[in-house]
């Protein structure tokens, strides 16, 4: 239970661990493309943990982190082309991300600390734990920039009519700014 | 040895599964894509000439175009697709033009992997609208400043090459479509 809990709060892997930045920042401009990253690499991190935490005993230490890519990209391709078969619409809105998660840290990353080293039970509780702990994350981030900059979430509108959109907060500069204040905000609960 | 053979083996069972399972992937899912693909283009179509009635796909020796017709039947314009290289990769675009090759109606970006906030921004509405009713005689021409002439746009700041590429890619393929009318 302690490695499915660690990835929401106490390591979480966005506000802790600050891995995988790059997703985070980018595709954060609404609550809809937070949830479908989040999802997405939930989808990859289960099922990357579970096949190198199955081979870890078989595969020689020299090539591990090539192993590990090569089904890390797997999984990634088999995400992007479902995407692209069932949801054009999120596909083209997520853009050259979906393949990016091949190089998310947060997956080779744990694929290597936890997944190579743990039981197949354990490790799928680390990347479940890990990937909602990301997927909240991105989905918090996502809506307060909706939210501010375009004064909608998740596409309805809830800011009252004749609201200054924000447009800072759809922009790059907008992500560092929340996240900045995120991780703050999380300090600031961690020292209670 | 043994120990470079176990490596060696290794890899290449890995890679085959993930080869193996990447092509099974592929083929249930090939048709759903191109058939999304085509409903992008008649979407497309539909939005940037809400005039046509009839579309009727025509063959130019390799590449494809649409007659546009509206309600009485007469011919209005043709859509086409024109695609080539962008900043970081392949722009795919629809644009509809006139019937005498001189006047864009406007374009549509069906495919493209440019750098979000930069490059990727030529999909954005205040971009495409530039497009707009453009003159393509003698041919696009793109500014870094305000526009001066009918056949010129303003090129996005930070993506000029992403911009160019729009505007080259459009040309060449208006030029070749002159040759076929």
């Amino acid at each position: 239970m302690k490695d499915f809990l660690k990835g929401l709060w106490g390591q979480h892997p966005v506000f802790r661990q600050l891995l995988g930045m790059c997703p985070t920042l980018a595709v954060t401009t609404s609550a809809l493309n937070g949830i479908s990253m989040g999802l997405a690499v939930i989808f990859v991190l289960f099922f990357s943990s579970l096949v190198v935490s199955l081979i870890k005993k078989i595969v020689p230490n020299q090539v591990r982190i090539a192993v590990y890519t090569v089904i890390i990209a797997t999984f990634v391709t088999i995400v992007d082309i479902f995407f692209k078969a069932n949801f054009p619409q999120i596909s083209r809105a997520l853009g050259p991300y979906i393949p990016l998660i091949v190089v998310n840290c947060i997956i080779l990353g744990r694929c290597e600390a936890f997944a190579s080293r743990c039981s197949v039970a354990k490790s799928l509780l680390d990347a479940l734990g890990m990937g909602l702990g990301f997927t909240w994350g991105v989905f918090l981030l996502g809506s307060i920039r909706e939210v501010l900059g375009m004064g909608t979430i998740l596409g309805f509108q809830i800011m009252p009519q004749g609201y200054n959109h924000l447009i800072i907060m759809i922009l790059p500069a907008g992500a560092f700014i929340v996240l900045g204040l995120l991780i703050a905000l999380m300090n600031r609960i961690e020292e209670r | 040895m043994k120990e470079v053979i176990k490596i060696i083996s290794v890899l290449t069972i890995v890679c085959l599964v993930c080869g193996f399972l990447l092509s099974f992937v592929y083929s249930g899912a090939s048709e759903k894509i191109e058939s999304n693909t085509k409903k992008a283009i008649s979407d497309a179509i539909a939005n940037l000439a809400p005039f046509a009635e009839n579309i009727e796909e025509i063959k130019l020796g390799e590449k494809i175009a649409y007659k546009l017709f509206d309600k009485t039947g007469n011919l209005t314009g043709y859509a086409f697709i024109a695609e080539g290289q962008g900043y970081q990769g392949k722009i795919k675009m629809l644009a509809v033009i006139d019937i005498n090759l001189e006047i864009l109606e406007g374009i549509e970006i069906i495919e493209s992997i440019e750098t979000p906030g930069l490059g990727a921004r030529i999909q954005e509405e205040f971009f495409r609208k530039q497009f707009q009713s453009l003159s393509v005689l003698p041919q696009i021409t793109y500014t870094k400043d305000i526009p001066e002439n009918s056949n010129q746009i303003k090129a996005i700041t930070g993506a000029t090459v992403s911009s160019k590429a729009v505007v080259n890619i459009l040309n060449k393929r208006i030029k070749e479509l002159s040759t076929h009318f």
